[in-house]
Parts: structure tokens; sequence; C-alpha cells
């Protein structure tokens, strides 16, 4: 490939000095070759590894599979049944509610803490950087890490978040218990959402200029009001994107939920009940791919939902 | 700067509340068994048996991980870069849509993905191998690769290519020899973050690759401890801190690369 194409472009060098026109097209048609050659890995990439895997997601929710079908083929045909037979049931409402205060609680109250950090690291210190650094690490941490940390911090008899509110003559909490389990996975999801929000509104507020600030401190304002009246309205933008990408990663988070209580009890959502059904531990023998891909193909749609809306919120900063 | 001292005590105390969680797995983690239930703010027994432990029960899981990061890293640059190099630089049609699809693509839940895969690799038997977790992981990082490689190969100056291009340089040449050179730093990001990405995943590792015995990651050496009839919390954080030596790694040595990731996937300067 490389010696091949080393002397290619050498005749057409030539070309051009010759015959300017036809030249230049030839030259601009070579262009497109080499720009779609060049992208061509990628694009059959996308097709083989996205495109057939999300197709072969939507072909099994609208067949009829079983753990037999699923090995032995010949699945039948069933339409939207599954689609029907998933949002029918009882539980179906129950997990979108918890789905949905798991995601909202858990970006709000990133959001807010990011926010405060980010602020009190607006103007540097000593040690500022170095502290900054280290704030990264729940989000750079392999989420079975901290999930496994947190379940073990939670356990109720010898957990240290019991022991410490004992210290303070609280009863213990029953942490993973069903009806506690969605309060627990959001407190771990946000500790590990924390981080991103943090760089991303610190690098936010890093592109406001100081100089408003520092006019309205001029006139008497106090920081309380430069930062409601003048940071907040001009970080606007930037919040709005960093809450729309947060609500994308956490409608779709799997991992700190199974990790810490197998998506039982009020952690359940849609994610989770997905991966539950078809690759639940230890409860093989009611494996439901069928189901599984079709609240997967809720999931997607709702998170393609909220991304479009990222999407043009970020097109509109741009411009 | 004298007057700054307080808010470096204040962001001592956070910083310790943030971290306390990995305190007390390293904690436990050199806690001898008999003591671990006592919840000792030190480790008052100590011990390091469980990392015995972890080297003799989980060398094989390290290394697989070690394996399927690397072939993440190679599988990403190597789609990555030559179509960053084409959405910036070269005339490529369609480049608007491509871009959106690249967007669209790390919204799709893992789980959808993971449904998928497994049915295609049950299907051409490649559950339970190494080069089908390396192919599902890279579809974590090649989006971002792209958009990260393109959006820093887009300000090469334009006469950096010209003078290659007048030396009688090919467009392959020039991509070799002036733009992957130039965009080294783009390119350590983006190695970076395939590596940990593939190294902490945990749905495609639980589900393409349940089956693979001493053939599957770390993650996986974790996952078994949990729900265990008797939970041994000790071998457990001991790998949980081995499993986070690529993160302490990450921090130290290349924390630029890293602040760069975060930030040019969601703000543009």
């Amino acid at each position: 490939m490389t010696s091949s194409t080393l002397t290619a472009p050498v005749p057409q060098v030539a070309g051009r000095a010759r015959d300017a026109e036809p030249g230049r097209r030839r030259r601009r048609r070579h262009d497109r070759w080499m720009a779609v050659a060049f992208a061509a890995p990628l694009l059959a990439y996308l097709v083989l590894f996205y495109a057939v895997p999300l197709i072969q997601n939507l072909s099994m929710s609208v067949h009829g599979y079983d753990r037999n079908t699923f090995v032995n083929g010949g699945a039948p045909f069933v339409g939207l049944d599954v689609y029907r037979d998933v949002i029918g049931q009882d539980r179906f409402l129950r997990v979108l509610r918890q789905t949905a205060i798991f995601t909202l609680a858990s970006i709000a109250v990133q959001y807010v803490v990011g926010l405060a950090l980010a602020v009190f690291f607006q103007r540097s210190f000593r040690l500022s950087a170095v502290l900054r650094g280290l704030f990264l690490v729940p989000w750079l941490l392999p989420v079975i890490v901290s999930g496994t940390t947190w379940q073990w911090m939670m356990n109720a008899d010898t957990g240290v978040l019991n022991a410490a509110l004992g210290l303070v003559g609280v009863d213990p909490v029953w942490w993973l218990s069903a009806d506690n389990a969605l309060m627990s996975v959001i407190i771990a999801n946000v500790w590990l959402g924390i981080p991103f929000n943090l760089v991303i509104l610190y690098s936010g507020l890093q592109n406001i200029s100081p100089d408003l600030s520092e006019a309205a401190a001029l006139d008497g304002a106090n920081a309380w009001q430069r930062f409601w009246r003048i940071t907040m309205p001009l970080l606007r933008p930037v919040s709005l994107i960093t809450l729309l990408l947060g609500l994308v990663y956490t409608l779709k988070v799997v991992d700190i939920i199974w990790i810490m209580t197998l998506g039982t009890g009020t952690s359940q959502t849609l994610a989770t009940w997905s991966y539950g059904m078809a690759f639940g531990k230890g409860t093989s023998a009611v494996i439901q791919y069928s189901e599984a891909s079709a609240v997967g193909s809720i999931l997607i749609v709702i998170a393609l939902a909220f991304g479009l809306l990222y999407i043009a919120a970020q097109r509109r900063q741009e411009d | 700067m004298t007057r700054t001292w307080w808010k470096t005590g204040i962001g001592l105390v956070l910083i310790a509340i943030m971290l306390f969680p990995i305190y007390w797995m390293v904690n436990v983690s050199l806690t001898r068994r008999d003591s671990i239930r006592r919840g000792d703010l030190v480790p008052l027994d100590f011990t390091l048996e469980h990392y015995g432990v972890v080297l003799s029960e989980q060398g094989s899981f390290l290394a697989t991980s070690l394996l399927v990061g690397l072939g993440t890293v190679v599988v990403t640059l190597a789609v990555a870069a030559p179509a960053g190099y084409a959405l910036a630089k070269l005339a490529l049609p369609g480049r608007r849509t491509l871009s959106f699809l690249l967007i669209v693509a790390q919204m799709v839940p893992a789980v959808v993905m993971a449904l998928g895969f497994y049915s295609l690799y049950s299907r051409y038997g490649l559950l339970d191998t190494i080069p089908g977790l390396i192919v599902a992981d890279s579809t974590i990082a090649v989006p971002f690769a792209v958009m990260l490689l393109a959006a820093f190969m887009t300000g090469i100056p334009k006469e950096l290519i010209q003078a290659a291009e007048l030396d009688g340089a090919s467009t392959w040449r020039t991509f070799r020899s002036v733009i992957l050179p130039v965009s080294r730093n783009s390119a350590v990001t983006v190695a970076l973050f395939a590596f940990l990405w593939a190294w902490s995943d945990f749905v495609f590792a639980s589900t393409l690759n349940r089956g693979g015995g001493d053939l599957r990651p770390i993650t996986m050496g974790i996952y078994n401890y949990i729900g265990a009839q008797n939970q041994e919390y000790g071998p457990m954080m001991a790998t949980a801190v081995v499993a986070s030596v690529p993160t302490a790694i990450l921090l130290i040595v290349a924390q630029r690369y890293v602040a760069a990731g975060v930030t040019a996937g969601a703000v543009k300067d």
C-alpha cells in the first residue's frame, strides 16, 4: 500500500502544469476518492459493529425467542406482541418511574455539587490543580471497583456508613433493601458523576471573561448577586449541555446498579431490567431475549430523543 | 497567597470526603480476614495475605485485561486515525452526516449493543473469545476517538500539508509522515481512554465473555466474588485495588491528557 501510493500524485502535478482545468477536476475527484478511502475502515466498522448489532436487537424484539430458538433458530415472527406484553406488565410503569427518578435525581445532585466545586476551584489557590486532578478519581475508576466498595460500605451490619450513623445516634439504615435500593444507587451514582460535571463546568467557567463580574463588583454587586445575575446566565449553554449529556449517560447505566443490587427492589431501571432478563445471574431458566430486546429498543428511543435535544443545544452554542 | 490557605484547607477536607470510599477499599484490603467486620479506621490487624490471593488467583484475569485493553487501543486507533484525517482535511462527502452519526452512536445504551453482539457472537462462535471482546469494547471508544482526532487535525495548518504535497508526497505518505506525528498528543489521549474503558468494561465482559474461564478480564474476577455464598471482602477489595492501578498511573503520568479528553466531547472552546 505504502509503496504503490507513494508515487501516485507525481504525474498529476506534472499534468496540472500542462493543462490546468481538466487536471484540477481530476485532482478533485482523486481527493474525494482518497477521502472515502481514508474513511472506509470507519464506515465498514459502523455498519458491521453498530448497525448490524442494532438491527439484530430490533429483529429479536419482533420474534419470539426463547432459549431453544435462540440456539437452534426458527423463532416465529410475532410483530409487536413482545412490546405489547412488556408495556402491559404491571411493573413497566413502576420501572419507568424509577428510571426517571434515578436519572433526574442523579443529574440534579451531580450538577449542583459539580457546580459548587467548579466555583470553589475557579480561582486557583495552593494545591488547587492537584486537588482538582484527584477529584477525577471516581470517574476514572472501574465501576466494578467503586460499586463493590459502595456495596461494602452500605452493608447493613458491618458497613462503615451505619457505623458512622451510629456514632451520631442515628439508627442503622438497611441501605440495600428493596425500599432503599433506589436511594442507595443514586448516592453511588452521584459520586461517580460529580467529576464529569466538575470538569465540564470548570472549563465553562474558565471561558467566561471576568470583566463583567469585575464591573458589577465596582457597581457594588456582592458575590451572591454576581453569581446569580452574571455567571449563571453566561454559563447557561454549558449547563444545558452538561445536563443533557448527563441525562443520556445516566439513562443507560447498568453497571453501578447491577453490581450493588442486581437491580432488585426499587433500583430496577429500564437498562437493568433489559440486562437482567437476558443475562441475569442465576436466573438462566427464564431467559427472555425478546423481552430484553424490546425494553432495550424502548430505552434507545428515549435516549435518542434526549440525545437529539443535546445535539440541537450544542449546534446552537457553536453558531 | 496567604489569604488562600483556608481554601486549601477546605479543598483537602472535600477531597478526603470524596476519596473516602477508595481509602476504605485499601483499608479493607490490608486487614486480616477476622478483623474486617470490626471496621477499624486504619488496618490495625495488618496483613498482605489478600494480595497473595490476588496474585495466585487473578493473574490470568489481569493478563487477559491487559491483552484486551491493548487490542482495543490498536483497533480504535487503526479505525479512527485515518477517518479523523478524512473528516478534518480531506473532501469527504457527507461529512456532517457522519459527524452526526458518531454523536448518536455514543448514545446507544451498552446493554442494547450487548444484546445484539451476544446473539451474533453465539451464531458465529465468537462468544468467550478475546477478539470478540476487543471488537465490542472498541465500540465504546471509536466514535469518541474519531471526533477527538478530527477536532485536533482540523487545527493543523494547511501549509504543512501543502508543503508535503509539493515535495511529491502522496495522501497516505502525508498522513503517515506529517499528520500522525503532529497529532501524537491526541492519539495518546485516545489510546489512554480506549485502554481505560476496555479495562473497566463490565457490560460486555459480563455478557459476551461470561463462560470464558481464565480468558475473562479482571472485572469478571471481581464480579465472581459478588453474590458468592460467603462473600470474601478481603481478596475482593485487594483485587479492586490492583484493578485500579491503570487509573492511578493515568492520573499520575497523564493528567493533562485526561482533562483534554473529558472536555473534548462536550465543550468546544
